[in-house]
């Protein structure tokens, strides 16, 4: 592994940044401000994509800018964890793009200018955390993104948005805020804030308290990935835009959260140190106990988008549970269903919008007959729910799979019966809405009317693209790949 | 030339200070300009003094020609150059900003309102240049005296809140002065860099102890530092608006300065914690002035009293710095007196801005107003962000320094006191700001009616805006080149 001098992890994150210039200026122009917003997120996705093959063959793409602290500076490295995120944040901020343009306009929600230059601003923000290559620009664009997210989620300006908006700040800045007490301990121990796979905190002079350390990441990165007890905003954040709902609350915000589990793991701590202090236990026992609680929160939701964020929650902790069990296959489970969640549960969410664009109707309870009525949105929902479930041969399963094995590998029986369990569980709550859509029926859903292309599209794309992964999870974006490739180099040398 | 910089910074502004008055007489068309070029005068020299200070190392100039320690020495080093090019870039625009603003509030009162601004800058000016003990008093009385008449101009209720400040102000400035009286008794000079070589060998005194608690105490005094700060709600309430975009930003900096000189001069830090915890006590008092500011803007419905307690609260983030005793609280404290006058002075000036244009003060009533005054709130976001904390803008930066520096003290009570007081600050200016952005105008014709006040307003909140964000990126610039040198004395 190298890391070689390339502008394109900065290109990547300079055209969301200049795309909010041009959205901006075309604010009356509608079609031309979609333009920009749907050229930026192809252009973002090619610059990425471009890098793929380079970080494959084990050459990172690197770029150092200024300092922002000195001896810390602004930098970015492609790395394999990295490009995984922003390859799937970009390439479906694309799907996103077109979905926003049928349900904004559909909808006809107010200030488009302002919610297409925000989305912009939090892409911006995502590629930033995946390329970071030292804690402190983490933390920056950590930062930016929740206050980027912020008028997304008030986006309707009604009292209920508002408080639903105020709720997320205090969660999120809450986090922030323990972060950045985290990124100065950290710095105050090793003298320094770079990423190294394997870790850089081993070896430390004096005897640093690294249990507190580990607390304090905890709440950083848990508030943004919705860890039990730190859930309860992301239900609350559901009055958002489905769009928004869809890309940053099942994808972007809350994996960044996710990806900084990844990075205190594998990048901070390293395996070793984190089995040592037995931080393990304690996150693999929290991801536990949310897979179970959100799962059973899940079925008492009646509405559907909160019904898909508490699943969101219990997804979210299948990462952070196979992140935290420290074993190589586990660790490919837990990164590769980082972006099989995110392909699965935005085709959800991109459902649930398309219904609501479609009739109003938001309850799970007032579905009967929807299969009749929009059979491509409900054929495909039921896919991507069978995919979360588990079932072959979608994603999910694949995910799934290797997380058992790295249960299995490390003797901890419990959690592949918690992985079982979480399956039935998911049935649970998503056949149910299954059976009313198809098998119950209801007088005034007997004509097929699906929503505006712009929506159906996308969430067919994004389903296929959820089978590609299933039945070849290593085509086209070699997710497989570099997610065992990610574990090879933090494993290595690792006895446990 | 060159080695005239240090007094030319000073002396020039006393010069216009004068001249403006006698043309003022004369012309009153002639007030602005004349006071605007005296300030750029002094902000050149102010500039090139920091230039040649950063390439060739401290200025000496002695007054007169008398050599130190007999004669008065005006000193350019890192630390002075510094915080003169910060007061006079803040002063220059809000010189700019305030001339409409004046106009408007208290036209027929600038033939005092300009002289009297400028002799109050040529005193803070002093302050921060002159390396002589006795020397920073006359410049703290010229500027105590002139901020006490100015901030009396306002509504009816002015002076009145002024008498406190005097009274208190008066009280530090004679605590002050005891204290260096007593160390001229014990060291028989009064020159900084003399005092400060002298005093190691004299440090079991306790005339010493006694003086480094007098210096202490009106310093904390001039800089409002908890629990001597309520002075300055009132103050900053009802003073005029363009005059408090003056006062706000700089005047409790420059008590700040006085302290931050004490500890990197003429005091070891060692010394002032070893004998009393002097330091510490600093501190402790800091992190009760952060809760309690932020807790008092919380409850606080007139935005210009809101943002007086937040001073309050910020005020005590530099004090907090100063007294962690270590390089990057330090860092954080200086960094923080750079980033602090430029937020509070692009939110006063918007403050002043929306009362010029509106007539309102009371945050419930700014229902709307994004969209009728978009430059004057674009401004107040980007620095109502920094006062929070979020990055890019520098208030990340210089909370991002005292946190370090409160880790390396290993004081964890402090790193929560910081954090906690981010999430207060949001509180505070995200009510602000939903008032101004996602309620409705309704039937307000104040508000209805409002519009962007003119450019030479708008002009200076947009460039301290957009300064902010600079200051932000480029944050490790100044610290290594600039703040660095000054903190290392203290390791």
């Amino acid at each position: 592994m190298e890391t070689f001098y390339s502008i394109h992890p900065l290109i990547a994150l300079l055209i969301p940044l200049i795309a909010i210039g041009l959205i901006v200026l075309s604010g009356r122009r509608p079609n031309i401000r979609e333009f920009w917003t749907l050229a930026a997120s192809i252009a973002m996705f090619g610059t990425i994509f471009l890098m793929l093959p380079d970080v494959l063959s084990g050459r990172y793409p690197g770029i150092s800018l200024l300092n922002v602290s000195p001896g810390i500076s602004l930098a970015f490295t492609v790395d394999t964890a990295g490009i995984i995120f922003g390859l799937c944040a970009s390439a479906l901020w694309i799907a996103t793009s077109v979905y926003s343009i049928g349900y904004m306009r559909t909808l006809a929600e107010k200030k488009q200018t302002r919610y297409y230059a925000f989305f912009a601003l939090c892409l911006a923000s995502v590629v930033g955390i995946a390329f970071s290559a030292n804690l402190l620009t983490f933390v920056l664009f950590y930062e930016i993104l929740t206050i980027a997210t912020y008028p997304l989620v008030i986006h309707k300006e009604t009292p209920g948005a508002i408080s639903a908006g105020r709720k997320y700040l205090a969660y999120l800045l809450t986090g922030g805020l323990a972060l950045i007490a985290a990124a100065a301990l950290t710095y105050h121990y090793a003298g320094s804030l770079d990423f190294r796979s394997g870790g850089f905190l081993s070896n430390l002079p004096g005897e640093p308290n690294l249990m507190l350390l580990f607390v304090l990441f905890l709440i950083g990165f848990g508030m943004k990935s919705a860890l039990i007890p730190f859930h309860s905003w992301l239900p609350t954040a559901m009055i958002a835009p489905t769009p928004v709902s869809a890309l940053l609350h099942a994808v972007a915000v809350v994996n960044a959260g996710v990806f900084g589990f990844v990075r205190l793991v594998g990048y901070i701590f390293g395996p070793q140190l984190f089995h040592d202090i037995g931080a393990w236990q304690i996150l693999s026992i929290m991801a536990a106990v949310t897979i179970i609680i959100s799962s059973l929160l899940a079925m008492f939701q009646d509405n559907l988008k909160r019904r898909l964020a508490y699943s969101t929650i219990g997804h979210l902790s299948y990462i952070v549970l196979g992140v935290s069990l420290l074993s190589a296959d586990a660790w490919v489970g837990g990164v590769i269903h980082l972006v099989n969640h995110a392909v699965l549960k935005i085709t959800l969410f991109f459902c649930a919008g398309a219904i609501y664009a479609r009739t109003h109707v938001e309850n799970i309870s007032e579905l009967n007959g929807m299969g009749k009525q929009m059979p491509i949105t409900m054929g495909v929902f039921t896919l991507a729910a069978i995919g979360l479930v588990g079932i072959p041969p979608l994603n999910g399963f694949i995910s799934k799979w290797f997380l058992g094995q790295g249960a299995l590998d490390s003797g901890l029986w419990i959690y592949m019966g918690l992985l079982l369990l979480s399956g039935l569980l998911n049935a649970g709550y998503f056949f149910p809405i299954v059976r009313r859509a198809f098998f119950m029926t209801s007088e005034k859903r007997t004509r097929v009317s699906e929503a505006s292309a712009f929506m159906v599209v996308p969430l067919v794309v994004t389903a296929a693209l959820a089978l590609m992964l299933g039945l070849v999870p290593d085509g086209i974006f070699h997710f497989f790949k570099l997610a065992s490739d990610t574990a090879t180099s933090i494993f290595s040398g690792v006895a446990r | 030339m060159m080695n005239h910089l240090p007094v030319i910074i000073p002396v020039a502004l006393l010069f216009f200070a004068f001249i403006t008055f006698l043309c003022g007489l004369w012309r009153r068309s002639l007030l602005f300009p004349l006071s605007l070029t005296g300030i750029s005068v002094s902000l050149a020299a102010a500039v090139l003094g920091l230039v040649r200070v950063l390439q060739y190392g401290p200025l000496h100039y002695f007054l007169g020609g008398w050599a130190p320690p007999l004669g008065i020495e005006y000193v350019l080093d890192n630390l002075s150059a510094f915080m003169s090019v910060l007061v006079l870039l803040v002063a220059f625009l809000s010189m700019i900003y305030s001339r409409q603003s004046f106009l408007k509030e208290v036209p027929d009162k600038i033939n005092a309102l300009y002289p009297l601004l400028l002799l109050m800058l040529a005193g803070m000016a002093g302050i921060i240049v002159t390396g002589d003990l006795f020397n920073v008093y006359v410049f703290l009385e010229i500027a105590s005296l002139t901020a006490y008449a100015v901030m009396g101009i306002g509504n009816d209720k002015a002076p009145v809140a002024v008498i406190r400040y005097i009274i208190l102000g008066t009280v530090g400035a004679c605590f002050y002065l005891l204290g260096v009286g007593f160390l001229y008794f014990v060291t028989g000079s009064l020159n900084m860099a003399d005092v400060a070589s002298l005093l190691p060998g004299l440090y079991g005194s306790r005339l010493v102890i006694a003086a480094a608690v007098f210096i202490v105490i009106g310093a904390g005094l001039k800089m409002a530092l908890f629990p001597f700060h309520i002075w300055l709600p009132d103050v900053y309430t009802y003073a005029p608006s363009g005059v408090i975009t003056f006062v706000a930003p700089l005047m409790t900096k420059v008590g700040a300065y006085i302290l931050i000189r004490m500890v990197v001069t003429v005091f070891l830090p060692e010394y002032l914690n070893n004998t009393l915890p002097i330091m510490s006590i600093i501190s402790w008092l800091a992190a009760a002035g952060i809760i309690v500011g932020s807790v008092m803007a919380i409850a606080q419905k007139d935005l210009r009293r809101m943002l007086a307690y937040s001073s309050v609260a910020q005020i005590s983030y530099i004090a907090l710095g100063i007294g962690l005793a270590n390089p990057l609280g330090l860092i954080g404290a200086l960094l923080h007196v750079l980033n602090h006058a430029f937020m509070k002075g692009c939110l006063f000036q918007v403050s002043g801005g929306i009362r010029y244009c509106t007539g309102l003060w009371q945050i419930p009533q700014f229902r709307g107003l994004g969209r009728r005054m978009p430059w004057t709130m674009a401004a107040f976001t980007v620095a109502a962000i920094s006062m929070v904390g979020i990055p890019p803008a520098a208030g990340f930066f210089s909370k991002w320094y005292l946190v370090l520096g409160s880790v390396q003290a290993d004081n964890w009570i402090f790193v929560a006191v910081i954090v906690l007081s981010s999430l207060l600050n949001a509180v505070y200016f995200f009510r602000v700001l939903e008032k101004v952005y996602l309620g409705e105008p309704g039937e307000n014709p104040a508000v209805t009616a409002a519009v962007d006040p003119p450019g030479s307003m708008v002009m200076p909140m947009i460039t301290l805006a957009a300064g902010i964000i600079i200051l932000g990126v480029i944050n490790a610039v100044i610290v290594t080149n600039i703040l660095q040198p000054i903190a290392s004395s203290l390791s």
